[in-house]
């Protein structure tokens, strides 16, 4: 029997949770906030041809643990995760190594112009696949974001769905405090795009509601995801503080065992 | 060499079906036949420099060769970041071409004016940098702009050869212009047209070899610039552009690492020193680049 998303999800925040802890390393709230979003992708959304570009290149381990799992990159990879001499960073490699992984990010406000290149070529190329751009708050702070919206929406990039993981939290603060991004729906309404919003972007089937409401677009979508920095760890949920701190031995514990208990 | 720019890429993209041209809607009396000749490859992408360098990047990962066309200050600063990680650490076969670069567009002022563009671009990882020396120049440098696989930077100015001079030669990343008639005293080397302001007078006084440098970093050191050095031991280097970073301190580490014993003179832009502005040949002249201070500076060299 196929395993449920649910399930997957719980495999893939297990494996986030031990990169993390292995490396001793941060940016783990930020990879919880989007990882409902990257298995949705990896395991019930994308075909083998379509692309997903991680914009908040900081939420690497929820991509590789995604990609891993999806078997779009060897699992192998993951042992070297933060060593010296590994292909994978704390932010995703530039190196084209890995396949599934396009492009090299974690400076924000270059994902949707890069989307927007990959989209566009299918006008010369005649290849047909949709791609996928997931953007953070932040990421909706860079100028070059909406300079993409813009020409996302003037050439009608119908195979271009963003997901913007709002979380409400950005680098050292609430969103709603340091620049206020709403009404984020109707900005990005207003720039062009077929905008639905998932209420609870930690959740399957409102992300599959959001995603369905806009299956008939013919020019770009968005998909605002509603989501909670750091969520399924009740310490890390709607915490600034864990994009930046790694866990100690009995968090890491703490967080497992949630993980486990609410699958 | 806007114009013959525009030329040479309408026929370029002719034969080369994957060549995308974005421009930063700027081309206004020059890319109108390129437009016409490539239809849906001539993309505007409006005033927004910093898309449209990451759109390229999206567009070579998909096989194809995108070309970036602004001013050269806005295709260059504007969009730096998305140049240094989107293309070239990924290594992509984009080229950013930037019109009026140094004093180019004169009287327009500073904010038009490239004065550091070699020096950001050519330490960038894969890049080419690649400067004609004059408007006949622009088609051998923009096929060996795009012979080069990876990314890439053109930097269109203005100039014309002096015919007295015999032919052209054909581009090179480095060419002898000028070969002194008896044992030389001086060697000139010089990126872009600017170095054309150096070159009245030299083939009369006979002891000046000139060197053409077109491209950064350099590929290879040319064996008659390092021989030519050693023997006049003093080296001119003229460029529309800053000295940080500029050809004065390729051409001096490459000599270094040769072990080549020499002076350098180094004329190169010296920004705004007085705060004013004017046409490109006023600030030449600011900077010691125009002909009459080069040949001041030529005559007190081999005195």
């Amino acid at each position: 029997m196929r395993p449920t998303l649910q399930t997957i999800r719980q495999q893939c925040a297990e494996q986030l949770l031990a990169l993390y802890q292995k490396a001793h390393a941060g940016h783990i709230g930020s990879s919880l906030s989007c990882l409902e979003i990257l298995v949705d992708l990896c395991f019930e959304r994308m075909a083998a041809s379509d692309v997903v570009i991680l914009s908040k290149g900081h939420a690497a381990g929820a991509l590789y643990a995604t990609l891993s799992l999806s078997g779009r990159m060897p699992e192998a990879a993951l042992d070297t995760f933060y060593q010296d001499g590994t292909l994978l960073a704390a932010h995703p490699p530039c190196s084209g190594a890995i396949k599934a992984i396009p492009f090299g990010t974690g400076s924000l406000g270059h994902g949707l112009s890069l989307a927007c290149g990959t989209v566009f070529s299918q006008k010369f190329t005649g290849e047909k696949f949709h791609t996928y751009a997931i953007l953070s708050d932040g990421d909706c702070n860079e100028g070059s974001t909406w300079e993409a919206a813009l020409f996302a929406a003037h050439h009608q990039l119908a195979h271009l769905t963003v997901i913007v993981d709002l979380n409400g939290l950005q680098g050292i603060g609430y969103t709603k405090d340091i620049l206020k991004l709403d009404p984020i729906a109707d900005k990005w309404r207003a720039f062009g795009f077929a905008v639905a919003v998932a209420d609870d972007g930690n959740d399957f089937a409102s992300l599959a509601r959001a995603h369905a409401e806009l299956a008939h677009a013919t020019g770009p979508r968005c998909v605002i995801a509603r989501t909670v920095k750091g969520h399924g760890v009740s310490y890390m949920q709607d915490k600034m503080e864990w994009h930046y701190l790694p866990m100690n031995a009995v968090q890491y514990d703490q967080a497992c065992g949630e993980t486990r208990a609410n699958p | 060499m806007r114009k013959d720019f525009s030329q040479w890429i309408e026929q370029f993209g002719r034969r080369e079906s994957r060549l995308i041209f974005l421009t930063g809607d700027l081309g206004f009396g020059a890319l109108e036949n390129v437009s016409a000749a490539l239809g849906p490859r001539f993309v505007n992408c409006g005033v927004s420099e910093q898309n449209m360098v990451s759109l390229a990047a999206g567009l070579a990962r998909q096989g194809l060769r995108p070309l970036c066309y602004s001013i050269a200050p806005f295709a260059v600063f504007r969009p730096y970041e998305q140049t240094r990680l989107d293309v070239a650490l990924h290594n992509l076969p984009v080229k950013i071409v930037g019109n009026g670069g140094g004093y180019g567009y004169g009287i327009m002022g500073a904010s038009h004016h490239a004065l550091e563009d070699f020096a950001v671009l050519s330490c960038l990882p894969n890049f080419a940098c690649v400067a004609p020396l004059c408007n006949s120049d622009v088609a051998g440098a923009a096929e060996a702009l795009f012979r080069h696989e990876g990314p890439g930077y053109l930097r269109l100015g203005l100039g014309l050869w002096p015919e007295s001079l015999g032919a052209l030669p054909a581009f090179q990343p480095v060419r002898q212009l000028l070969a002194a008639r008896q044992p030389p005293k001086l060697t000139v080397a010089g990126i872009g047209p600017v170095l054309l302001n150096a070159l009245p007078g030299l083939p009369e006084n006979g002891v000046t070899d000139v060197f053409a440098v077109s491209q950064l970093p350099l590929p290879a050191l040319d064996d008659a610039l390092i021989r030519s050095v050693t023997a006049t031991g003093q080296l001119l280097v003229v460029e529309e552009h800053a000295a940080r970073g500029g050809l004065g301190e390729y051409l001096a580490a490459a000599l270094a690492r040769e072990g080549v014993s020499f002076k350098l003179h180094h004329r190169h832009a010296v920004g705004y020193p007085a705060g004013r502005y004017g046409s490109q040949s006023y600030h030449q002249k600011q900077s010691g680049l125009d002909p009459a201070s080069l040949q001041a500076t030529v005559t007190g060299l081999i005195a």
